[in-house]
């Protein structure tokens, strides 16, 4: 039984593993279109390593705006691994140097597997497995796509772009179970369609935290 | 000038990922706080959803994202693994693309 979990552990950190991979090939592909170096498209893969923030800051570019504009977006979409390293302090490794090098990979993927979890050993397990996986073809696909450069062709015509809900999507449905989570993730979503069309890109995600409360008050409902 | 900015970016980005396990690690967090924070991720990963699929730029569209996120959607609740289901996605929208004018 716990081998059984392991092994969905580990078999379910290289699948997220491999495609943010081929996301990543994309990235490269498209970092050095919009006018980045190859070897500043993989130093940003290695160091800024949050996949939306670094879309963002490439998007912003590639559609000409300056270095500055091309910031902002990138930092308000980053706000939100604060939200998740706050979270994850209780499960991440105790010595202050592992606990650095671990904060590196607080992301998205690595917070929905170990928030998917039963207990705390399995959390911190699938939390490390993750980032490891992540980190490693994160790069790797940066460095390969920088490389092939524009020889991918069009990203939209490869359906690259519909590739990010998807996984979105699958590391999402896992937490809908907690209560008041259905309630959070529609009340999210409603708020950052709204704002989108007028608000600065990077705000429409953040202000969708606004969700979290119709689903506290839901959830405590629930409860009493 | 993009190395700068770079490099700030960079900061910044683990500035914000650290801040909570190397600053507030031994730190009891209050029960309502804790589950705020346990469902944070929800209401973004929602956001990020429904934004990458029908946004572009500052514009509401209708492409071949949305019935790639329908199969997504049919696939995740099925179970399939991950890998099929982003795979399937960005199937769905090159064969949409290739075929006609969505």
């Amino acid at each position: 039984m716990a081998t059984a979990v392991r092994d969905r552990t580990l078999s379910g950190a290289a699948g997220i593993g491999i495609a943010v991979g081929v996301y990543g090939v994309s990235f490269g592909v498209l970092a050095v279109a919009s006018g980045l170096s190859w070897v500043q498209a993989c130093v940003m893969s290695m160091l800024v390593f949050t996949g939306a923030s670094q879309f963002a800051f490439i998007g912003v570019l590639a559609a000409g705006g300056g270095l500055l504009a091309a910031t902002g977006p990138a930092v308000m979409l980053a706000v939100r691994n604060a939200a998740y390293g706050l979270s994850l302090a209780p499960i991440l490794p105790a010595r202050l140097r592992d606990r650095a090098l671990a904060a590196q990979v607080v992301i998205d993927e690595t917070t929905a597997m170990a928030r998917a979890q039963e207990d705390p050993a399995a959390a911190r397990r699938a939390f490390l497995a993750t980032g490891v996986s992540v980190w490693l073809c994160w790069n790797a696909g940066t460095l390969v796509g920088a490389l092939l450069g524009g020889g991918l062709g069009d990203p939209r015509t490869l359906g690259l772009d519909a590739m990010f809900p998807a996984a979105f999507l699958a590391l999402l449905a896992p937490q809908l179970r907690r209560a008041g989570a259905p309630v959070a993730a529609v009340a999210g979503a409603v708020v950052a369609v709204v704002l989108l069309p007028f608000a600065p890109a990077g705000v429409p995600v953040i202000a969708a935290l606004a969700g979290i409360a119709p689903g506290l008050l839901l959830a405590r409902g629930v409860r009493s | 000038m993009t190395w700068v900015v770079l490099l700030a970016l960079a900061a910044v980005s683990y500035g914000l990922k650290a801040a909570g396990p190397l600053l507030a690690g031994g730190r009891e967090l209050g029960p309502g706080v804790r589950r705020a924070l346990d469902l944070a991720a929800v209401p973004l990963l929602a956001a990020l959803i429904l934004t990458q699929t029908v946004g572009d730029g500052h514009r509401l569209v209708l492409d071949a994202r949305l019935p790639a996120l329908a199969v997504a959607a049919v696939l995740v609740w099925r179970r399939a693994p991950f890998l099929v289901v982003v795979l399937a996605a960005a199937g769905t929208a090159a064969l949409l693309r290739a075929l006609g004018p969505v």
